[in-house]
């Protein structure tokens, strides 16, 4: 079936097959930001932002996104960049492999919640799962990234 | 010193997240055949027949192999150092299938719906046998997991494929039985851990091909990539030479890929086609068919006297090695060396164990490697004994806590040079507020608050047989290139081993240019795991840099046309004091590579006699919730002391990652079988590990001591972290409820009925 | 993993209804659960066009699309000033944000897994399902049918003054619960549901307790009607337990005068 959909801000348009997953179907685009961590919708590796909303593109069909924009990290570079400098001077990016997930969920976290407490970021980054960290660092890194735009902007 | 013991950003962590394309998956070349395994669905089963000719017609099917066509050859996929203590009790493909999940026939297709729809097509024949799952009824069964006559042990573990045995030792100091007849107290208990499955968020995977000079090239995601080039050659029978391994970056590891798991499957497939071959586990089959921590009972006997001596340590072990032997005879000797050694003055002590075969999956390495196990059981016991003495669990080990100047009996006899093991019980207590909160208070909601005390070790590497070896090549314009052969898995080694370089060159840490690892041109070194890199590979880049340095500085000198000695270099130029004479490391660099025999290169290797063990102490705070037994860690405490720490970001992280799969270990993360053998839990959905809700505050101290052996003072931290929490929890649900618990994960459910058999 | 030969974004819920006759065709909701079935479907049938991911509130009730997400009955304004925080309760510990973001309404009450958050909390309240040819019948109803090849569209929640609470029991913040229990009152009248037995969800009704010793009568009777089993999660005995407790701290929630 062909799907015409917008991939961090360019439109492609592809025949696939029906039961291809958002998540495959990104990675044959070539965003490998975009990872598999597990096959149960638990881990949280494959975030990537549908219409701006975070959602797991293990479990959406490439189907269902014709017609809507997604992006991936490869669309948000920069500020991927500025959020993971301070999750790197932490050392909270470890093996990185659930970084790229991690990223676009806090990402989407800081465009959905205003002065977020520590509470309702951890419990807004809870589908995130992490084998190295601990979680610590990742914490100490957002609230320091917070601390850093409020800072910005005042 | 200006790198060294600082909070240094990795040098690759701006592409990690930014998400680059830099892992074994990412890199699969686009016209590589999927591989795809038909396992098992029996625990113990013989193949009667095989038939593959509906699935060979399955458009895009390239090649189905069965144990017919594999090497008749045995060997371990446990990566150690050759000979290896694991026995070669395995075949790439085998008849007899010994757990659910075995391989039965590997599929290759140009994509992954062919090769789905081929497993469904091929068909087996299988003589089904009952599967022996019970471990502790193991030994001398009637049931062989082993059967087979070529069975062998390279090493002499005591492997007796006819009764089960997988290995089995002894060691004792002093009259045990004597010492504990005349304690004034002594605890017997029995302390059960089960399997445990690393969970690392990136599974097993690997892809091949044939380079441009005939050989096989093994892209992979492995911890140990030159005992994979040895294994691959026993495995597939061609010799090492034809075999290239290159590992890119690792999204995670904690020992799970020091088995060659995955890797053997693509080879062979492209060994037998020519194709690029590609395989990437799924979770579940990471699950079932990984590599996971030894499911172990242990008893355990410890006598002391009424003032809290304790002067006798009794420890039994029985470790289930499942189907397969990988790390079963080493993991079972650190269960009684690291736990043992942490009390400095015992009278006698003595450690015997079993690993036994079943059908269950075979085990692993998984961070702690045995230390976990033994640590939980005897630091449960000491805890014990402190009850029985009215005792604070702080003050029991304060008495008897091994202290720097001791030799270590239970520990190869090895000194312990560096140990601020009583400076870790002191902080620990402050940061806990211990005299405050131990051992309890009662909520206004009921709930119930208190802390637990647990201590642990580790060792720095295997003594007198990891190496690891650097090499260090000045470059024009005066950079350096710094190659390993150990393994970053995410865990900083690349960046850890520039920071010792960049001091030992006196250099900014951007002039040093760090690559790991292929096996064609990165220095030998065993691989990251039993806690060497930093300790072993580190000093191979301290005496490396020595060298080097030594080179350049006769360099400059013979530039200068100066006698040697009289030379100096500072990192920047060769000089001689108090002259004008000078010589920029810039222009060495350019010439050394311009007309004359003198490329400025170094490399050196290490091994170390000893492993000498960081040390930690663990506090845990819980909040239980008597009407349900919940309960939850809301505050961990650790003190460490790994010696100097040379990355103090990356040394806390380890801590808080490795407390945090302890908390899981403890409270619920559980391997769980069916009655057939087969795996329940084999998913993230049912298999639990830790997420960010269910950790309160972890808070980390160091107390560093200086390990004279190791480079710039340090020891090891990537293991040790592991092993507080089971025992501290114990501990911690003892001061709450006085219910000993000797049995992990301990669930809510057990928690809230032990203490209602209790009232 | 299932596999599917054709996709069909129905244009009308008639549509949807027809392609739904055939026994390999299937309505996909989230996709979440969905994906770990190996079954081979013909046809998938995504209601995603037809506007069924609103929340709707008229001065009788709320009415809900199929395709309504998790995250949205979390977040919703409207649903909170009525209900508390009976919807946030009901969702949060669902594995994550951007599983919820996925998750629909519909394929939760579909599914009717005997683990389900939403089916525990939704009996509580007053709700109809609507369903594309069998029209309205009470959840309750739906809950105890068997599955059949009818398509849920619209869910609708009675504005009739019942308050709501809602407690569950999980090993981790994020796993499938071990015990899920829902207490709402309506004109003195309790009504409790447990879930996650791990059966589908129970209902029962009994006067609202005044006292203490009414309430642990209740709490008793819960314990002895509903069957309880066994699984990974938990032991039938655990979960009696766990019933007891959670039914008497909903009731609480209830006393002190919880708007949900």
């Amino acid at each position: 079936m062909l799907i015409t959909v917008t991939i961090n801000g360019k439109k492609y348009t592809d025949e696939i097959s029906p039961d291809l997953v958002l998540l495959d179907y990104l990675r044959q685009k070539g965003c490998y930001s975009v990872k598999r961590g597990c096959e149960t919708s638990n881990c949280g590796l494959c975030t990537v932002h549908l219409d701006g909303k975070p959602i797991l593109s293990c479990s959406y069909l490439a189907a269902r996104a014709d017609g809507h924009s997604i992006t991936t990290l490869e669309g948000l570079q920069e500020e991927a960049a500025e959020f993971g400098a301070f999750l790197a001077d932490q050392g909270g990016e470890q093996c990185g492999f659930c970084s790229p997930g991690f990223i676009m969920n806090v990402l989407a976290m800081v465009r959905e919640l205003k002065d977020p407490t520590e509470e309702e970021i951890q419990e807004y980054l809870s589908g995130n799962l992490c084998r190295c960290t601990g979680y610590q660092s990742q914490l100490r890194a957002v609230k320091n990234y917070l601390a850093h735009k409020q800072e910005v902007q005042s | 010193m200006s790198f060294v013991n600082a909070p240094i950003r990795k040098k690759d962590a701006m592409s990690l997240v930014t998400g680059k394309p830099v892992y074994t998956g990412d890199m699969i070349p686009q016209n590589a055949l999927v591989v795809k395994l038909l396992r098992s669905p029996h625990a113990n089963a013989d193949i009667e027949s095989i038939n593959t000719a509906a699935a060979m017609k399955v458009p895009g099917v390239c090649c189905i192999l069965t144990w017919e066509d594999v090497p008749d050859a045995r060997f371990t996929t446990a990566g150690q150092t050759y000979p290896e203590p694991s026995p070669y009790d395995r075949l790439i493909l085998d008849r007899h299938l010994r757990c659910s999940g075995d391989p039965v026939a590997i599929v290759a297709a140009e994509n992954e719906a062919a090769a789905d729809k081929a497993l469904r097509l091929i068909k087996v024949q299988y003589h089904i046998m009952e599967p022996l799952l019970d471990f502790t009824k193991a030994l001398d069964n009637p049931i062989l997991v082993h059967p087979e006559e070529n069975f062998h042990a390279l090493c002499p573990v005591g492997a007796d494929n006819k009764r089960n045995l997988c290995s089995t030792d002894c060691f004792t100091v002093g009259d045990v039985d004597q010492v504990l007849d005349s304690c004034d107290v002594v605890v017997e208990r029995t302390f059960n851990t089960k399997a445990n499955s690393q969970a690392m968020m990136e599974t097993f995977r690997t892809f091949s091909y044939i380079d441009e000079y005939g050989r096989l090239t093994v892209v992979s995601s492995t911890q140990v990539p030159f005992h994979a080039r040895r294994i691959l050659s026993n495995a597939l029978q061609i010799p090492k030479s034809r075999i290239r391994v290159v590992k890119p970056r690792i999204g995670g590891g904690f020992g799970a890929k020091q088995s060659v798991v995955s890797e053997i499957f693509p080879a062979i497939v492209t060994l037998k086609t020519g194709r690029a071959a590609s395989i990437i586990y799924s979770r579940e089959e990471s699950m079932t068919n990984g590599s996971p921590r030894h499911q172990m009972q242990m008893k355990v006997r410890v006598g002391a006297n009424r003032d809290g001596v304790i002067r006798a340590i009794d420890l039994y072990a029985l470790s289930n090695a499942g189907a397969y032997g990988d790390h079963g005879p080493t993991t079972i000797g650190l269960v009684g060396h690291k736990s043992l050694s942490l009390y400095g003055g015992l009278e006698a002590a003595r450690f015997a164990c079993d690993v036994v075969y079943t059908n269950t999956m075979g085990g692993g390495a998984y961070r702690g490697y045995g230390a976990t196990q033994g640590i939980f059981a005897v630091e449960s016991a000491v805890s014990e004994i402190a009850a029985k003495l009215n005792m604070d669990p702080c003050v029991i080990r304060e008495k008897n806590m091994v202290a720097q100047g001791q030799t270590m009996p239970t520990y190869y006899n090895e000194p312990c040079n560096s140990c601020t093991l009583d400076k870790c019980m002191a902080k620990a207590k402050e940061m806990m507020d211990w005299d405050n909160k131990y051992p309890r208070r009662v909520l206004e909601n009921g709930h119930i608050r208190s802390v637990g005390v647990a201590m642990a070790m580790q060792g720095s590497g295997i003594s007198g047989v990891d190496i690891g070896s650097v090499e260090i090549r000045l470059n024009d314009e005066g950079f350096y290139t710094l190659l390993v052969g150990c393994t970053d898995m995410g865990t900083g080694c690349d960046t850890i081993l520039s920071q010792m370089a960049a001091d030992c060159l006196d250099c900014d840490l951007d002039r040093i240019a760090v690559r790991g690892v292929d096996t064609d041109f990165s220095p030998y070194d065993t691989g990251s795991y039993a806690s060497s890199t930093t300790y072993v590979t580190g000093m191979a880049v301290v005496k490396t840099c020595q060298v080097l340095r030594e080179k350049i500085r006769k360099a400059g000198a013979s530039m200068l046309q100066v006698p040697e000695e009289s030379a100096e270099f500072d990192g920047k130029r060769v000089f001689v004091p108090g002259t004008e004479k000078e010589i920029s490391l810039e222009k060495i660099g350019y010439a050394s590579y311009e007309g004359h025999n003198r490329c400025l290169s170094a490399s050196e290797s290490h091994s170390s006699p000893i492993s000498p063990p960081p040390f930690m102490v663990g506090m845990a705070e819980i909040d239980l919730d008597p009407e349900t037994g919940k309960v939850e860690v809301v505050d961990y405490v650790g003190a460490v002391d790994c010696g100097t720490v040379i990355n103090t970001n990356l040394a806390r992280v380890q801590t808080e990652g490795g407390i945090v799969q302890g908390i899981g270990m403890a409270l619920y993360e559980d391997v769980q079988y069916s009655h057939s053998g087969k795996m329940e839990n084999r998913s993230f959905l049912q298999y639990k590990i830790p997420s960010r809700l269910d950790v309160g505050k972890i808070r980390i101290e160091f107390e560093s001591s200086y390990e004279p052996t190791g480079p710039f003072g340090a020891k090891s931290i990537g293991e040790l972290v592991i092993n507080t929490p089971a025992p501290a929890i114990m501990n911690a649900l003892y001061n709450a409820t006085g219910c000993f618990f000797d049995t992990l994960p301990v669930r809510s459910e057990d928690i809230f009925f032990a203490m209602e058999k209790r009232d | 993993m299932f596999t599917a030969q054709q996709y069909v974004k129905a244009a009308t819920l008639e549509e949807a209804y027809t392609l739904n006759q055939k026994r390999n065709n299937a309505v996909i909701g989230g996709g979440c659960w969905m994906k770990m079935n190996h079954r081979r479907y013909q046809t998938l049938i995504d209601l995603s066009g037809l506007g069924l991911d609103t929340i709707e509130e008229t001065p009788e009730e709320f009415v809900l699309g199929a395709m309504v997400t998790l995250r949205q009955m979390e977040t919703d304004e409207k649903l909170k000033s009525i209900f508390g925080n009976g919807f946030y309760e009901m969702t949060r510990h669902i594995v994550g944000i951007q599983f919820r973001n996925c998750a629909t309404l519909g394929g939760s009450l579909y599914s009717r897994f005997g683990f389900s958050d939403i089916l525990t909390f939704l009996l509580s309240l007053d709700c109809e399902v609507e369903l594309a040819h069998a029209g309205r019948l009470s959840l309750a109803d739906y809950a105890q049918m068997p599955y059949d090849r009818d398509i849920l569209a619209k869910v609708h929640i009675l504005k009739n003054g019942r308050r709501a609470a809602y407690e569950s029991f999980r090993q981790t913040a994020t796993d499938i619960p071990v015990l899920t229990c829902a207490a709402s009152v309506l004109d003195g009248t309790l009504r409790v549901v447990v879930g996650a037995r791990p059966k589908r969800a129970m209902c029962m009704e009994f006067p609202f307790p005044e006292t203490e010793e009414a309430l642990e009568e209740i709490c008793r009777k819960v314990q002895e009607t509903v069957s309880f089993g066994s699984n990974l999660r938990g032991s039938e005995e655990y979960r009696r337990h766990l019933a007891g407790v959670l039914c008497r701290r909903a009731v609480c929630s209830l006393k002190e005068g919880a708007v949900c």
